[in-house]
């Protein structure tokens, strides 16, 4: 019997999703073993013509990381889509837009004219940019094109599964990948993570008090941290309350505050928007010029409370960019 | 919600309200018995405490068509629950500035104390968040995700365009990708 074909691709990624794969160390071994890796473009050679040359449905599960931001990351998810069994949205970019989905707060032009004019480590005095077709020596060269707006997977294409994380952890991944090798799947459309708030995972937990009343929000490199205490407790923003748990609480253990890379639970329909109304509700002043003190002490919220779910919220994008071609 | 598309000539702004049970909506209530007349442009959610607003039912509102969200609740010290409504004021401080950050006058969302006493500040309320939203337009949202996504469907005409003239016999794609919104 021939054995059942994986692929794995990336997106708007930074690399680190490729990382965790790798991080299963040895037990990759017996992944390849049992599987046949048809495409993985950051460590091995496969050409797109020999997936487009497969037949429908023949790669068993897809593990798709990153965002979909242009034209050749929605052709190649469309087209892995339609060579896949299952696809699975790998990774917190591809679940809900990550840290690419930021640039939904922007329109594009402001974006490549940073990049490739404004920035000030680039040196480019004629202004070149991107170019969809360039002629060169009577050929003509394409490149994709950058979408306006930063999306999920599933803002694309039809999505089984879910892994989240920035990165998913080797635990969850060697889980999933266990999961579609024996079968054993859970209903389409669910995240492979437990169901439960950050917090219920935390070593910190205990510390966490029954009333919170924040007079000040400090930032870790402000002050030294009490390496036991919630840090809700101390002040410092962390999105545990509203964030899905199965990282074995990785960031609160090495002493920094959750960031909510997994989004939120099933309960949660607006991780940020959720997150922001625990934080600020449970603020201490009474009165408005109270208030805004001790809020200013979060200066960019949206970047805060949506660092890895902008795509995905319900506003999903700033509403009054100008429209661009 | 069925009447999203109508025509800018005829546009009358929607806006959700949602009223602590025991201040505002029995002021709302007290309005409606007292026969006083205010614009009908609400769709007034009655709550048991405007402590219960999540800011995620605000967004959901605007995302699903509102063009304007109205809150009310209990004055400060009144508040059956005895806090509710501050932790409604100190949301809604934060969530104007996101909602700044993301586009959307603030003028759009509303915080007010009404209590059950006041009618017809239920009255003058309503009716002046009416004329600011008429004043602001149709925020939109339903139409502009799908105009966001319309990039998309060009990009995917092209491709089909690309793979007939090709020709090849990989092209042969059994069902159209659903495309989701």
């Amino acid at each position: 019997m021939p054995k059942p074909k994986i692929a794995f691709y990336w997106c708007a990624s930074c690399g680190g999703c490729e990382e965790t794969v790798v991080d299963l160390a040895e037990d990759i071994l017996g992944v390849v073993e049992v599987v046949d890796i048809v495409l993985w473009p950051v460590a091995m050679d496969f050409k797109y013509k020999d997936i487009e040359a497969m037949p429908d449905k023949s790669i068993v599960a897809t593990l798709l990381n990153g965002a979909i931001r242009s034209t050749e990351q929605e052709e190649m998810a469309k087209l892995l889509r339609r060579k896949s069994q299952y696809l699975i949205a790998y990774g917190a970019c591809a679940v809900s837009g990550g840290i690419p989905a930021m640039a939904n707060q922007f329109p594009r032009e402001q974006i490549l004219k940073f990049n490739y004019e404004d920035c000030p480590t680039i040196v480019n005095e004629q202004k070149v940019r991107p170019q969809v077709k360039t002629a060169d020596d009577g050929h003509e060269v394409t490149l994709p094109t950058l979408h306006n707006v930063v999306r999920t997977l599933d803002q694309v294409v039809d999505v089984d599964y879910y892994v989240p994380g920035c990165p998913p952890t080797p635990k969850l991944t060697k889980a999933a990948v266990t999961a579609l090798l024996e079968g054993k799947l859970p209903p389409k459309g669910s995240v492979i993570a437990p169901d439960i708030a950050l917090c219920d995972e935390c070593p910190r937990k205990d510390s966490k008090p029954t009333n919170l009343s924040i007079d000040e929000f400090r930032r870790p490199h402000q002050f030294l941290m009490d390496p036991l205490k919630c840090f809700l407790a101390q002040g410092v923003v962390c999105m545990g309350p509203a964030t899905r748990s199965g990282c074995e609480a990785a960031c609160t253990k090495g002493g920094m505050p959750c960031t909510g890379c997994f989004g939120g639970t099933t309960r949660v329909h607006d991780q940020g928007m959720k997150i922001m109304s625990s934080i600020a509700s449970n603020i201490s002043p009474k009165d408005e010029a109270g208030i805004s003190k001790v809020l200013a002490g979060i200066p960019d919220p949206i970047g805060t409370f949506y660092r890895y779910g902008l795509a995905k919220s319900s506003l999903r994008r700033k509403v009054n960019l100008p429209k661009e071609a | 919600m069925s009447d999203t598309n109508v025509q800018s000539t005829s546009w009358e702004p929607r806006i959700v309200a949602f009223f602590c049970n025991w201040c505002t909506y029995t002021a709302a209530d007290l309005a409606g018995v007292s026969r006083m007349k205010y614009a009908p442009n609400t769709r007034i959610i009655r709550l048991m405490c405007s402590g219960r607003v999540d800011p995620q039912f605000i967004v959901d509102a605007l995302a699903k068509g509102a063009d304007g969200v109205l809150i009310g609740g209990c004055h400060p010290g009144d508040c059956h629950y005895v806090e509710g409504n501050y932790k409604m004021l100190r949301r809604f401080e934060m969530l104007q500035r996101m909602l700044a950050d993301m586009g959307i006058e603030k003028e759009r969302v509303r915080l007010e104390w009404i209590s059950a006493a006041e009618g017809e500040k239920v009255k003058r309320v309503v009716n002046e968040m009416v004329e600011t939203v008429k004043k602001l337009g149709p925020l939109g949202l339903p139409q502009k995700f799908n105009d966001w996504d319309s990039e998309m469907e060009d990009f995917a005409q092209h491709v089909a365009a690309k793979e007939a003239a090709a020709g090849c016999g990989c092209a042969v794609h059994g069902k159209k990708e659903t495309v989701n919104a």
